[in-house]
């Protein structure tokens, strides 16, 4: 609550923070001043400073993020628009990072245990190092110089059908899923060298069960905890990647926005950005509290 | 005695961690080589309009193509590293500064701390994108504004590594030491504070710098970092994508740039907190250790009665730089069914890695080698397909089951899946058998406990249930591996006698293990001494009470109280230290702490061998204690008279080579 609180602050500060008249900004030089004045009436921001805050937060809350200065249109429709085609990114690219990283990580792990396999863990390190090091951005401007320029075998911009999932897709998911296997691992291997795993295999539990139902549960909570950050990443992440891809999502206005000065927009995106990460988080300390037995006594 | 192949020393690692920078360390090299010269060099052809060659491909002349304006994009790229390694250095220290001040704050006062730290949890819940995008707005477009808004996404992050440095720092007693003598924060802080978070600050900084690379790059990308007609890599990137069906290169060049960019400040990062920690990870050699045997016995056949065979077990582990660590030295005994047979020990003696070697618990790097280690008619030297005999037939209990039970599963999983998996019993059958073991342990209301978690449970209850899994299967054999220690003194009695109980109704074959050998005396027949990885004395219990042998059993049983001890005479006390794993020794192991030691002890290893006209009674001494009064002998009435070892042992008459 006090994140979100503190968000909106920020979403609402930030029109007074900007040195020189935001208006003016973005209306350009040509403007005339009666126009300037005119405008600045018309968006509120000549009354004063507390009314404006409360106003806002009132807006917010009924959904009224205002119109975008240099389109007059309204900044709600633009965002409920676009950002369902942010979302139709976003979550199956979270889907496919868990998907991938956990058993990748908890493979590795196995492999690793005990200080063995002292090339895996070299080869793990260095690869997953190398991709987490690759941003998605240029990733993405990779894929489509290969796939869409070389090979043209996908859709090089737009929504256009499954096939133009594929590459934004990617472009997100290879870096998370790299650092969340890292974390995979490390946690792994902390469980996997407890008491209870050696009593599991004392009592000859085979691979598959020791591993889903023994280790999996135990690792879940720490490797969320640090993937929820990792995946909050990725809906950043999407702002670019949209970019590359011309995808129609709040990424693509944002960033137009930005250049414009148009100032509503950018409110209103960047509140439903960090709203989503917010929100994100609180669903993984919810997860982890049903996950969690020991945040359960008494309950049964 | 062992030959093992040692991996070539420390040096050699060393050697090998300072190369392993030499990749990074060169590419930065050239970075800075191209932040210096490449303006100089290439600023020609990268700025020089040449609207005749606008937009060409790859090609000889230019590798990347060229751009609108005839410009080659190579070039270009080069010219660029300097904006951007420039730009991504002062956002990193910009982000760095303020964030170590603020950490600082935040770890050394308390109140102004809880304010600082929770503004920082805030801000590092939403991602630096985000965050840099809404400073980027605030602080405007362009090379300045960037910087600024990459620096302050990146403050959070240093100022709670700061904080979570300085609280450590902070607790320690000089910084008391120097608030005591009135000194003033600020300069508690410089003074004493930094010098000592140094390290770890400036290499997050390194790794920073690369982020911050990507991050000024992601901005230019998206048109809100540097403005034309200054470039860096980000913004060269966005112009080549939107000519990237023309020429691919505009695109690719500066792509290669920010991704060896980033890779090479990271790598730099890991390599120095490499060497800073010095890290002695995997320091193994590349093979199982090779091991082999002396001193080998005629196997005597008929393995009948025979439920767990050990001659000459072995547990090698490669220590560190080269070495090799042989916890369990030389252990041999058999277990007959329905018997029990107690190993005591102290803590180090080996006996409880007896115990994994047995249960096929010890893990790579640890290598276990034995004459013969057979369990039923498995040899378990042979580590194919005997999961499932073992699985059935063994149960190990552990020494804290709070440990040994699984968090996250309820206590009826822990029950069903034995009797499921190696029996293939239907989920029913197996739950009724589930709760009839509870009742065997004495669990009251099992359907209750069956749907608990193991922290609802106390920790008799957790050992019962322990008990109760391992009988889940068929056991043939229990393990118990001092499953007493970790429970309270008014708990461990009941267990024991659970145990001893569970031993005869079961008619299992009964391994305990303990550091007390009052306990082992109350459970079990017969009692294996362990020391230094051997064992050195073997009786049957009453035997090993009433006469211990060997000098190390006769102190740990005078040791060891009972109600006759005179609670006068203080308990007798053992100078010295038992052998590490990684010593190699010629002689007897317990020589050196030894009364009753000589020359040829240390310089003769004592087989373990039966004692004349005891049928059961082994032990491994040059000089064992004799008679009744074993216990305060002084090595005068030795029978089993010792020819000054130059001979072996094949030729004392008294003690005869012994099947055990």
């Amino acid at each position: 609550m006090v994140s979100l609180l503190i968000l909106l602050t920020a979403t609402f500060g930030m029109i007074h923070l900007i040195p020189g008249d935001p208006v003016a900004a973005a209306l350009g030089p040509s403007a005339s001043p009666p126009l300037v004045a005119q405008r600045t009436h018309e968006l509120g921001l000549d009354r004063p400073i507390l009314t404006q805050y409360w106003s806002y937060l009132h807006d917010v809350v009924t959904l009224h993020f205002g119109e975008s200065i240099t389109t007059e249109s309204s900044v709600s429709t633009l965002i409920l628009q676009r950002f369902p085609n942010t979302l139709r990114l976003a979550v199956p690219a979270f889907i496919l990072v868990v998907v991938l990283a956990l058993p990748i990580g908890l493979l590795t792990a196995v492999r690793t245990r005990g200080g063995r396999g002292r090339t895996t863990r070299r080869a793990f390190v260095g690869l997953t190092g190398l991709l987490n090091s690759i941003p998605d951005y240029v990733l993405a401007t990779l894929l489509s110089v290969i796939f869409v320029v070389g090979l043209k075998a996908l859709p090089a911009a737009g929504d256009q059908g499954l096939r133009s999932y594929v590459l934004p897709v990617i472009a997100l998911v290879v870096g998370p899923a790299a650092s969340l296997s890292r974390i995979v691992r490390v946690e792994a291997l902390k469980v996997l060298d407890t008491e209870y795993i050696r009593a599991a295999r004392a009592r000859r539990l085979p691979m598959l069960l020791r591993y889903g139902r023994h280790v999996l549960p135990n690792m879940v909570t720490a490797s969320l905890t640090y993937g929820s950050l990792i995946l909050s990443g990725l809906i950043a992440g999407t702002v670019l990647v949209e970019n590359v891809f011309g995808w129609p999502g709040v990424g693509t206005v944002i960033s137009q926005a930005v250049v414009q000065k148009d100032y509503p927009t950018i409110q209103g995106v960047l509140l439903v950005l960090g709203a989503t990460v917010l929100f994100m988080n609180l669903v993984v300390d919810l997860v982890l509290g049903l996950l969690d037995p020991r945040s359960r006594v008494g309950e049964l | 005695m062992a030959t093992v192949a040692a991996a070539p020393a420390g040096r050699g690692r060393r050697r090998a961690r300072l190369l392993a920078g030499a990749v990074p360390l060169l590419l930065l090299l050239g970075f800075v080589f191209l932040c210096v010269a490449a303006p100089l060099l290439w600023g020609d052809p990268a700025s020089a309009t040449h609207v005749a060659q606008a937009g060409q491909g790859t090609s000889v002349r230019h590798w990347a193509g060229t751009d609108d304006l005839g410009r080659d994009i190579l070039a270009r790229t080069l010219v660029a590293t300097r904006n951007s390694l420039l730009l991504a250095v002062l956002a990193t220290m910009l982000g760095g500064a303020v964030g170590v001040g603020l950490g600082l704050v935040a770890g050394s006062s308390r109140r102004l701390g809880r304010l600082v730290s929770a503004v920082i949890n805030v801000l590092l819940a939403f991602p630096a994108l985000l965050l840099s995008i809404f400073f980027a707005v605030l602080f405007g477009l362009g090379s300045v504004g960037s910087v600024l808004a990459v620096g302050a996404a990146f403050t959070p992050g240093f100022a709670r590594i700061t904080q979570t440095l300085t609280a450590a720092v902070v607790g320690r007693d000089y910084i008391d030491a120097a608030r005591v003598l009135g000194r003033r924060p600020l300069s508690i802080a410089l003074r004493h504070i930094l010098p000592n978070i140094g390290e770890p600050v400036l290499l997050y900084s390194t790794i920073h710098i690369g982020t911050a690379i990507l991050s000024l790059s992601g901005l230019s990308f998206l048109g809100l970092g540097v403005q034309p007609p200054s470039y860096d890599w980000g913004r060269l990137l966005s112009d080549g994508l939107t000519r990237v069906y023309i020429s691919p290169g505009a695109a690719l060049a500066p792509a290669v740039a920010i991704v060896l960019a980033g890779l090479t400040f990271n790598m730099l990062g890991e390599w120095l907190s490499d060497l800073i920690a010095g890290r002695e990870s995997g320091a193994l050699p590349a093979g199982p250790p090779q091991v082999s045997i002396v001193d080998a016995e005629a196997d005597d056949g008929t393995p009948g009665d025979r439920l767990l065979e050990v001659r000459h077990l072995r547990v090698i582990y490669p220590g560190h730089r080269g070495s090799v660590a042989t916890p369990v030295r030389d252990v041999s005994f058999r277990l007959a069914p329905g018997q029990t047979l107690g190993i005591v020990g102290e803590s180090g003696s080996g006996k409880s890695l007896t115990a994994s070697a047995i249960a096929q618990l010890i893990d790579a790097p640890g290598a276990v080698d034995a004459q013969t280690l057979r369990f039923l008619d498995l040899d378990l030297l042979d580590r194919q397909a005997v999961d499932k005999v073992l699985g059935r037939s063994m149960a190990m209990v552990f020494q804290d089951p709070g440990e040994a039970l699984n968090p996250a599963i309820k206590i009826g999983t822990h029950l069903l899946e034995p009797a499921m998996i190696h029996l293939g019993d239907p989920k029913p059958v197996a739950r009724r058998k589930a709760y009839d073991a509870l009742r065997a342990v004495a669990i009251g209301d099992p359907a209750r406990r069956y749907r608990q978690h193991q922290h609802e449970l106390s920790g008799g209850m957790k050992q019962r249930v322990c008990i109760a899994i391992g009988l889940m299967g068929e056991p043939k054999l229990l393990i118990a591996d001092e499953p007493t220690t970790a429970l309270d003194v008014t708990v461990q009695r009941q267990i024991l006698r659970l145990i001893a109980r569970i031993g005869r109704d079961t008619g299992a074959g009964m391994l305990f293990i303990s550091h007390d050998i009052a306990v082992v005396a109350e459970v079990c027949d017969r009692v294996a001494v362990m020391y230094a990885g051997f064992v050195v004395e073997q009786a049957p219990t009453a035997t090993l009470l009433a006469g211990p042998a060997h000098p190390y059993t006769a102190l740990l049983v005078a040791a060891s109280p009972t109600m006759t001890t005179d609670k006068v005479a203080p308990l007798p006390a053992l100078d010295g230290r038992m052998p590490s794993p990684d010593a190699e020794l010629p002689g007897c192991y317990f020589a050196d702490r030894c009364p009753r030691a000589d020359a040829t002890c240390t310089g003769h290893r004592p087989p373990l061998l039966r004692i004349a006209g005891s049928q059961a009674h082994r032990v491994a001494c040059w000089h064992p204690l004799t008679g009744p009064d074993r216990a305060n002998d002084a090595g005068t009435n030795d029978t089993r008279t010792n020819d000054t070892g130059t001979n072996d042992t094949g030729t004392n008459a008294t003690r005869e080579e012994a099947p055990l």
